[in-house]
Formats: structure tokens, C-alpha cells, sequence
């Protein structure tokens, strides 16, 4: 059963050739054959069980959705309601949540099962998920390199059939790099498009939830759940939720792509490099037109991020300070005390590391040096990406420079690892939505393609990514000893 | 750009972020190399360029003046580390 | 030396919403610790801000009121710092683009008008509060109050004595109450101001170092604080001392401001603008609604009562001194009839004297506009003497019968039948020879003696006028 997808599984469903308690049962099983990967912090097995007859009673009086009776899971930084929601962290592992964000609101509304609650760098910061409390999340092609992250343990758990599909959330790269380091399909919605009310903030200017699916058209349906204007995210965008799934099968004949001659210098893997270049011809015989465009800005990406996301994560992580819920340090002496060992204690070192450089970058003397310039340095990167938009469709690139690293291998200089993320941080800084299909194999572990579209053309970039897999059969694989 | 221990304190300080004195100076030069990558940002003159603080360029929206929350204090503090007659409980505040 | 003090203000008005700014809790006051405070005033992880339009236009009127210019684009930003009751670890609210910014407000003090520079009023969520009673040695926290809009309106230092900066207060708590955007209840803290206080030696242009002085919450303590605060730094500076910028705390019990050192430390409040919250725009047509909505202001009003009623600037600076009571008087001349000065003497004068021993305001007077309308209707017509009429208006005040139904029921009817007063004084003269006689040789002072004589036989219901009139025409024999 676990080797079908989304759609093929609802079908299963609803002819009641099994039913959700059966496929459920399947899918926990699988979880504890699997264990070793790290991949769920909490694993929510009866109310998994208990929501899955009701998903079959819904099934049976014809009142399902695409999702209902599917079991999937959720990002460990979504709060769910009655269920421990850590974010990764020391400073949450004694955290319930007294309320259901709205992504897993809507997802319970729709009919889906929760299987459980994913392992994730703590708080997302983090492109390797080893900076979790919980560990080091394995990869499925290969348990001695990292998975990516933040979402390491969705991409993890979705290219290990230990969920249909997951949630994500992509701040500098966290759905992209880790579906692109696994092999699946993710998406990173524009700005605003999924409501991020109950989404543990990180970096809340550049934070968005997205898919992360085995296909481009399972990414569809997660979608069509999750997108759309909530009354209670002031930065949620009030536009209609187009149907994403009714364009998949356009033609691409005359979709003019662009690739910037920045994606594609020194620091990129050359046999990476190839890969993209054969999947880049793919869409050249479906009748795509390639264009080499320039974005000089792009290369104050990373700098630029590395302000902006910690400033904001410097006061969003204010909160956590061991006086109305989360970690609080034993016997503090005065109020000092409680604040700096709650704090000093609860939070892990890549963490502390991004709230000293925000709370730095923010300081008197400095803002307008780091903060404001970043600021404006933001703005030049997205003129760029609306320069580029207006000469052609969509921009492909690489996600990642190479394929996954060795777990541990880059955990001893930050730096090294800031700089992995260069293909994908410019587009959270732009806003713009973008998403890594799974697009060859280098030494036996996968390599993404990305490919960038405009403001709220998801729709359109679901519809390129799914006529790719139409014609390659890259998604399909399934890594060695979770067929 | 490079900071130094005692800047590195300064900063934990206005964080309320307890470090272990052994790590101090790790931070210093973790911080200080990612200082170094900033730099690069000061080579682009940006005097004309308006900062942008959100990806949309929208207006905040504003809602109705209607208490709609619901009492909910018992749920809240089921999670909290102490409390007493409904309070949350803190180290004594000295004014 | 002589010296100057210089005085700028701070003063937080909390806004009279239903609901918090930024959340769907309500604003209540006094109800049970923390059960106001919803998901997003506690800080939970996740949740998000989402702005009450009603702050907005409180605001928005507030800045009208003092001719401000009304920001069309302004910003929330997170003020940082740690403090356990502020739940999310910074404070929202504006620093580089407030929704109000320059406006004034003109006050008198010993009959001259000064003109107050405000400087900016921004919006903001207020904190939660400490409680230090009693919990074996630690604070607890309630957080109801955590989220409660305020605007926060800071003035130029333009005043030059705690009086000035009293007056200020005063006038500021008079429009906010006007405008209907704040209680003013002192003592809930609805309205408190921070004092930045400095003194110089006169004629010296810049100014002195300030200390802020928090938190005070009642006219008297603004005045008391000050003038202390005042004395300390010149004795200080007289000594060979120096005055350092900090804030200090007003102990009204020993009546002197101390050094609050624990808020002082490291205060870099890493001001940034709060990436949950987009920018505010406030277009023509929002103004537009809120112009068209906006009350008449105390002193266009105050104007108005003086040229229209003829008012004094006594009576009329009452009677605008709130809204409600401008209403009440302006129905009472509406429903009565009578001369303005007339209602305006009983309101301020025997009304407000009730209402003040029954600690009562005018919304719950128990003689409403229209009943007091009826008595002064039959002062006008002579139907009762002003003597009667004061009668009257207790019955009024203890019951819920009209005027008309009262004078009716105790017979209280002037007598204007002038053969009825004329049989009586006739009798009076006869019975009193002596006193006729002390009259007819000069001494007008027993004129007051046939009066009274003749207003208690007739149980003070003759009207004064006519009886005045025929004694003196029958003492004249």
C-alpha cells in the first residue's frame, strides 16, 4: 500500500479495496520497522487509529475529500492541539499545545490522518536537522549523510513511505533543500498563501509552510489544504485559492525559462551540474525556450539573510523564557537566574549562535549598518527576481551545491553551512514561491532541480514540475530497504 | 569585524542567554566570521534604495472590535511550570 | 541662582475598546487573574497579531482633536526587552512612523492661555502586571491587562512649572474623555504619565539633564512629584552635584522619587519593525468618516455656550467639562424654554451639589434632563418662586414624579391672585402699627420684615414680585 501515491491511495479508499484503519496500521508499522531514521519525535498511534475510522465512516456515507482517510504528518513546528509540539527543542519538550494551528486545522477538517509530529533542526534553523534535541535525522538513501533541514524529518519520512506526504516550512531553503536532498517533491509557496498562524515563528517575514510530497500532483491536492486567507495571519494574503491540480497536464510548449548565469558558476558540483543540465533539456524536448538571464544581486543573498532571519529570530524566541509554559531551569535564585539558565539551558548552540548575531545586528550602533542594510539589500534581490519574471515564465537552478553531506561533516563550522544555502535563501527574501523536483541521481543520492515562478503562480509551477515527471521517472524511486 | 569575549557577554546579556564560560570564545569567532560575510554587503552603495521589511506590499488589515475569546485560563496554565491562584509565579520582581 | 524647570510629558491612555488591540480577549477591568488573556496576549508559541480597527480610529480622532497630522502610513515595531509581564519578551508598538505626530493642546493657568506642543501619540499593546503579595517571597503574574490598546502621547518639554504640567494633564484627561477614547479612571490606571523633569539656570538655552519619573497616576501625585523632583536636582546641583538621566519612581506615601536602577540597566530596546503586522494606511476616505463623526470639541464648545447662551466663562468651563454634562444642559434649555442662564445656574449650582454629595455623575442623575426641563419651565412662568422651586427639585430627586405633578399634589402654586395678597397684608399692617410707624419714618430696613411676614402667612407662594410691590404702594399709605 505504501508504495502508492496520494491520489492512487484515495481511490483505493473510496472503492474500499482497504480501508484508512488498515492503511494507517500499515503506515505506524513502519514507523517502528524504521525507527533507526529518526524521522518522528512523537508518534500519535491511537489518535492516528481512532481518526482514521472516522475518516472510514466519511468514506463510507460519501462525504470524503482527496485527503480523507490518508495518513500523513505533520512538521514537529506546527502546534497541534493536545499533542506535545517541540520545534526540535529542549525548551519544548515538556510543550502541549492548547490549540491547533490552522495548517493542521485544515488538514483534520479535510479528513487526514496524523500519524505524528516530524524531527526537525531546532526552531528550523538549521540545513542538516543535527541541530534537532531529538538528533540527527537520517537519510534514507544513505543513513550516514543528513537528510537536509530544517525539514529533514518530512523529507525523511515522505522518501521512506513512512508518510504519504508531510508538512514543511521553508525559511532560507527548509522544505527545498532537504525534498531536494531525499529525492521527493517540495514546495515553497509565495508569502503569505498558507497561513502561518500556529507555525512556531522563526524568521516570521521569510517563513512559509508548504508540501512536501512524493509528486508534483500529491503536492497539488496537500496544496489546494493548505493554502488560502486566514482572518488571523495579518500577513496572509486575501486572494482566491485557484484550483491546482486543473493545469497540471497544460503543455509546456513556448514556456520561456531562464537560468541565471549566477546558479551556475564555481560553487556548484559538477556533476550536479550535469544532472541539471539533462533535466534542463528534458523541458527543452517538451518545448520549453532557455534563456541565460543575470541576477547580480543575488550573491548578497546570503549576508543579507543572515541579518534579516536573525534579527527577527532574536525577538521571536523572546517568548520562550520559562515563565507561562516550555523549559524552565531548576531552583533560579532571581528573576535573572530564571531567564538566563531557561534560556542558557533550553536553547541548543546554533540556535544561541542566531539569536547573538540578531540581537547584535539589532543593537545600537548597528542597525543601520546590518539591519537596514539588509533591509535594502532585500529589496534589490527582489527587484531582481521581478526584473527577471517579467523576460521569462520561470527560473530554474540547483537547489543544493552538492548532494548530501556526511552527517557531521559541516556541523563544526556554521559558515560552511550558511553558504549551502545560496540557491535557495534569495527567494524567501523576494517572496517569490519555488519548489525542488527530484531530478537525478548523483553517486546514489538524489539531486533536486528548482524551479522559480512569479507571485502566486504555484499553480503554474505545480504544472511544470508534474509534465517533468510525466516523462522521467525520477520520483518513483524509492530508496534501498523502504521499497 | 571581529568581537570579542566581552562583547559576546554584552550581547548574552540583552538576550538573557546563558552561555557556559568555555564556549565564549567559540561564539566570538563563529559570530565574528559571520560579521566578516557581512561585509560584503557594504560594497553595493544602497543610499536611494527604500527598505523592505515585507515581501507583500500590502496594508495591515484591521479587524473588528469584538471580544470573541472565551476563558480559557485552565488550559493555559495546565502547561505552565508554576502557578497559584491563578497566577503565574516568577522569582520575586524587585522594583 | 534662579532657576527654570523644564517639563515634557508622557501620558498613557488606555483606549476604551471592547477587545485588546493586537487580539479577541476583552478589555474588562477587575475580572479574575489571567482570565482575559487569550492565546496571543500570553505569547503562546505561534500565534500572531491582528490590529483592532477601533484603536485605529480612536487614534485617528485623537489626532484630529489636537489638529495633529494623521500619519497615512505608519508602522508597529517590537520594542525589546525582558520583563515577566511582558509575555513575548518585547513590547508592540511605534517608533519611527507614529500614527499621530505633530499636534497641541492649549491650556490655562492663572488666566493666561499657553500653547503645548504635542510631539507625536503612537499605539501600543500595555503589559501585564506584578502582584508582590504574599506568594512565599515570589511575584505572581496576571496578564489580563496584557494587550489593552494604549496611546501613548508624548508632549514637548514646553512646560515650566508642575502647575503648567498639571493643567496639561487636566486637559488631556478632560479631551480623551470628550472624545469618548478613554475612561480616565485614574485609579484602574486608564490614564497615567511618566514626567520627564530638568531645571536650568533661567536664561540658559539648553537644557538640563532630565530624570523620567514613571508611573504617576493622579493630578495631585504630578504636582507633588514634580515640585520634588524639582527641589532634589537643584539642591543637588547647588551642592556640586550632578543630575544623571535615569528613571525614578514616585513614592507617594514618603512623597519623594527614588532611583529605579533595576529597569535602567542595558535598556537597548532594539527597536525593529515587527515583521507580523504590515504597515498601517490611512486613506482619505477613513479620515473623511472620522471628521464626519468627530464631537464638537470642549473648547469650540465652550466658545459656542458663551456666545449663544451668553454663559459666563465660569458656568460655561463647567458645563463643557464633559460631554454628557454640555448634553444634559443644552437639553434642559431645549425642553425648557428658558433663559440659558437660568439652567445653566441650577445645573452647576443646586443639580451638581446633589450630585456631588451622592457621588453621582450626570449620566446617573436621578433628575433627568427633561424632569429638570419641567421645573424650570414653572420657575419662568412664575408658576413657583425659586424659593418653591428648590423644594420641588428634592421631591424631584427622591421621586419620579414630573415638577407639574408635584406642585400639583403639595399645592405649591405662586399666588398671583392679588386680591388674596391684598387681604393678607392689609391684616398684616394692622396687627404690626409699630412697625408701620418705624417704616413711614424712614427706617426702609423693616421693609424685609413686612416681606417675610407676609411670604410665611402665605407659605412662601406669593410671588416676590407682586407682593413687594403692593406693600410698598399700602406702607405708603
Amino acid at each position: 500500500m505504501h508504495t502508492k501515491t496520494l491520489l492512487e491511495l484515495g481511490q483505493s479508499l473510496r472503492s474500499g479495496e482497504f480501508s484508512s484503519v488498515e492503511l494507517t496500521q500499515g503506515f505506524l508499522d513502519r514507523i517502528k520497522q524504521h525507527q533507526h531514521l529518526n524521522a518522528y519525535i512523537t508518534v500519535t498511534e491511537a489518535a492516528a487509529l481512532q481518526n482514521a475510522q472516522a475518516a472510514d465512516v466519511r468514506l463510507a456515507n460519501g462525504t470524503a475529500e482527496l485527503l480523507t482517510g490518508i495518513p500523513i504528518a505533520q512538521k514537529d513546528i506546527f502546534c497541534t492541539l493536545d499533542v506535545k509540539t517541540t520545534c526540535g527543542s529542549k525548551m519544548l519538550d515538556n510543550f502541549t499545545a492548547p490549540y491547533n494551528a490552522t495548517v493542521v486545522e485544515k488538514f483534520n477538517q479535510a479528513g487526514a490522518v496524523m500519524l505524528g509530529k516530524l524531527n526537525m533542526d531546532e526552531f528550523a534553523m538549521g540545513s542538516s536537522n543535527e541541530t534537532s534535541y531529538y538528533g540527527a535525522v537520517k537519510n534514507p538513501w544513505d543513513i550516514n549523510k543528513v537528510p537536509g533541514g530544517s525539514s529533514g524529518g518530512s523529507a525523511a519520512a515522505v522518501a521512506a513511505r513512512l508518510a504519504v506526504c508531510a508538512t514543511g516550512t521553508d525559511t532560507g531553503g527548509s522544505i527545498r533543500q532537504p525534498a531536494a536532498l531525499c529525492g521527493i517533491t517540495g514546495l515553497k509557496p509565495t508569502y503569505g498563501r498558507v497561513s502561518r498562524y500556529g507555525m512556531i515563528a522563526y524568521a516570521s517575514s521569510l517563513d512559509q509552510g508548504g508540501p512536501m510530497a512524493r509528486s508534483a500532483e500529491d503536492a497539488a491536492v496537500m496544496l489546494q489544504t493548505m493554502a488560502g486567507f486566514d482572518e488571523k495571519d495579518s500577513t496572509s494574503v486575501d486572494l482566491p485559492v485557484p484550483d491546482y491540480c486543473a493545469g497540471l497536464n497544460n503543455s509546456l510548449a513556448g514556456l520561456k525559462i531562464g537560468l541565471p548565469k549566477e546558479f551556475f558558476g564555481d560553487g556548484l558540483n559538477s556533476d550536479v551540474a550535469a544532472t541539471l543540465e539533462t533535466a534542463i533539456n528534458e523541458y527543452r524536448k517538451l518545448g520549453a525556450e532557455i534563456k541565460e538571464i543575470s541576477m547580480p544581486n543575488l550573491k548578497l543573498a546570503i549576508p543579507a539573510y543572515y541579518v534579516i532571519a536573525p534579527a527577527e529570530c532574536s525577538a521571536n524566541l523572546s517568548r520562550f523564557d520559562g515563565v507561562r509554559y516550555g523549559y524552565r531551569c531548576e531552583n533560579p535564585v532571581d528573576l535573572a537566574d530564571l531567564y538566563t539558565r531557561s534560556r542558557g539551558e533550553g536553547f541548543g548552540k546554533e540556535v544561541k549562535r542566531r539569536i547573538l548575531m540578531g540581537t547584535y545586528a539589532l543593537s545600537t550602533g548597528y542597525y543601520d549598518a546590518y539591519y537596514l542594510k539588509a533591509q535594502k539589500i532585500r529589496r534589490l534581490i527582489s527587484e531582481d527576481f521581478k526584473n527577471a519574471l517579467t523576460e521569462v515564465d520561470v527560473i530554474m537552478g540547483p537547489v543544493t551545491p552538492t548532494t548530501a553531506f556526511g552527517i557531521g561533516e559541516k556541523m563544526s563550522n556554521p559558515i560552511e553551512m550558511y553558504l549551502s544555502d545560496i540557491y535557495t535563501i534569495a527567494i524567501n527574501l523576494a517572496g517569490v514561491p519555488a519548489l525542488s523536483v527530484p531530478a537525478g541521481f548523483v553517486g546514489g543520492l538524489p539531486v533536486g532541480l528548482q524551479i522559480i515562478g512569479n507571485y502566486f503562480a504555484e499553480d503554474r509551477l505545480l504544472n511544470i514540475a508534474h509534465q517533468y515527471q510525466q516523462v522521467t521517472d525520477w520520483h518513483k524511486h524509492t530508496p534501498k530497504g523502504f521499497e | 569585524m571581529s568581537l570579542t569575549a566581552d562583547d559576546v557577554n554584552k550581547i548574552a546579556h540583552l538576550a538573557r542567554l546563558g552561555i557556559e564560560k568555555q564556549d565564549i570564545e567559540s561564539y566570538a569567532k563563529d559570530l565574528s566570521g559571520i560579521l566578516d560575510l557581512m561585509t560584503q554587503m557594504s560594497e553595493l552603495n544602497t543610499d536611494d534604495v527604500e527598505p523592505m521589511a515585507h515581501p507583500m506590499d500590502q496594508a495591515q488589515r484591521l479587524r473588528a472590535d469584538m471580544a470573541t475569546e472565551q476563558n480559557n485560563r485552565e488550559k493555559f496554565q495546565a502547561i505552565a511550570p508554576q502557578v497559584e491562584a491563578g497566577l503565574y509565579l516568577v522569582p520575586k520582581v524587585i522594583e | 541662582m534662579e532657576w527654570e524647570t523644564v517639563i515634557g510629558l508622557e501620558v498613557h491612555a488606555q483606549l476604551a475598546t471592547k477587545s485588546k488591540i493586537f487580539s479577541g480577549a476583552p478589555t474588562a477591568y477587575g475580572a479574575e487573574p489571567n482570565t482575559q488573556a487569550c492565546a496571543v496576549d500570553l505569547g503562546l508559541p505561534g500565534v500572531l497579531p491582528v490590529l483592532n480597527k477601533e484603536a485605529v480610529r480612536m487614534a485617528v480622532i485623537f489626532g484630529m482633536a489636537i489638529e495633529a497630522h494623521i500619519a497615512p502610513y505608519s508602522v508597529f515595531a517590537r520594542k525589546n526587552y525582558f520583563y515577566p509581564d511582558l509575555p513575548k519578551g518585547y513590547q508592540i508598538s511605534q517608533m519611527d512612523h507614529p500614527i499621530v505626530g505633530v499636534g497641541h493642546l492649549d491650556i490655562d493657568v492663572d488666566g493666561v492661555t499657553k500653547r503645548i506642543g504635542v510631539t507625536r501619540a503612537h499605539l501600543e499593546e500595555d503589559a501585564g502586571k506584578s502582584l508582590h503579595e504574599n506568594f512565599h517571597g515570589l511575584t505572581g503574574i496576571d496578564l489580563n491587562r496584557a494587550g489593552t490598546p494604549l496611546l501613548e502621547i508624548v508632549s514637548e518639554p514646553d512646560m515650566r512649572s508642575a502647575k503648567e504640567a498639571v493643567a496639561y494633564m487636566r486637559k488631556l484627561h478632560e479631551l480623551v474623555r470628550y472624545l469618548g477614547i478613554c475612561d480616565g479612571n485614574m485609579q484602574e490606571g486608564s490614564f497615567r504619565c511618566d514626567a520627564n523633569v530638568s531645571v536650568r539656570p533661567k536664561g540658559q538655552v539648553e537644557f538640563g539633564t532630565r530624570a523620567e519619573i514613571k508611573n504617576i497616576n493622579s493630578f495631585k501625585f504630578v504636582e507633588k512629584a514634580i515640585n520634588h523632583e524639582v527641589e532634589r536636582q537643584i539642591e543637588l546641583i547647588e551642592n556640586g552635584g550632578r543630575v544623571v538621566q535615569e528613571t525614578r519612581l514616585y513614592d507617594s506615601v514618603k512623597d519623594e522619587t527614588r532611583s529605579m536602577r533595576s529597569k535602567e540597566e542595558a535598556n537597548d530596546y532594539r527597536y525593529f519593525p515587527d515583521p507580523d503586522l504590515l504597515p498601517v494606511i490611512i486613506d482619505e476616505d477613513f479620515k473623511a468618516q472620522i471628521k464626519a463623526a468627530l464631537p464638537e470639541l470642549p473648547e469650540a464648545k465652550k466658545q459656542r455656550f458663551k456666545s449663544d447662551y451668553n454663559l459666563d466663562e465660569e458656568n460655561a468651563t463647567i458645563l463643557i467639562s464633559s460631554r454628557q454634562l454640555a448634553d444634559y444642559f443644552e437639553n434642559v434649555v431645549n425642553a425648557s424654554g428658558c433663559e440659558a442662564k437660568l439652567c445653566a445656574n441650577w445645573i452647576t449650582g443646586d443639580l451638581s451639589a446633589a450630585l456631588n454629595k451622592a457621588g453621582l455623575e450626570i449620566t446617573d442623575s436621578p433628575v433627568s434632563d427633561e424632569r429638570l426641563a419641567g421645573l424650570l419651565t414653572r420657575i419662568s412662568d412664575n408658576t413657583i418662586s425659586g424659593k418653591i422651586a428648590k423644594q420641588v427639585f428634592e421631591e424631584l430627586w427622591q421621586s419620579t414624579s414630573s415638577a407639574d405633578e408635584i406642585i400639583a399634589e403639595k399645592g405649591l402654586k405662586q399666588i398671583t391672585d392679588s386680591g388674596a395678597i391684598e387681604a393678607i397684608i392689609d391684616k398684616i399692617i394692622a396687627d404690626n402699627q409699630g412697625q408701620v410707624e418705624q417704616y413711614r419714618s424712614g427706617k426702609d430696613k423693616v421693609f424685609a420684615f413686612f416681606v417675610g411676614q407676609v411670604m410665611k402667612a402665605m407659605q412662601g407662594k406669593a410671588n416676590p414680585a407682586e407682593v413687594n410691590k403692593m406693600l410698598k404702594e399700602k406702607l405708603q399709605g
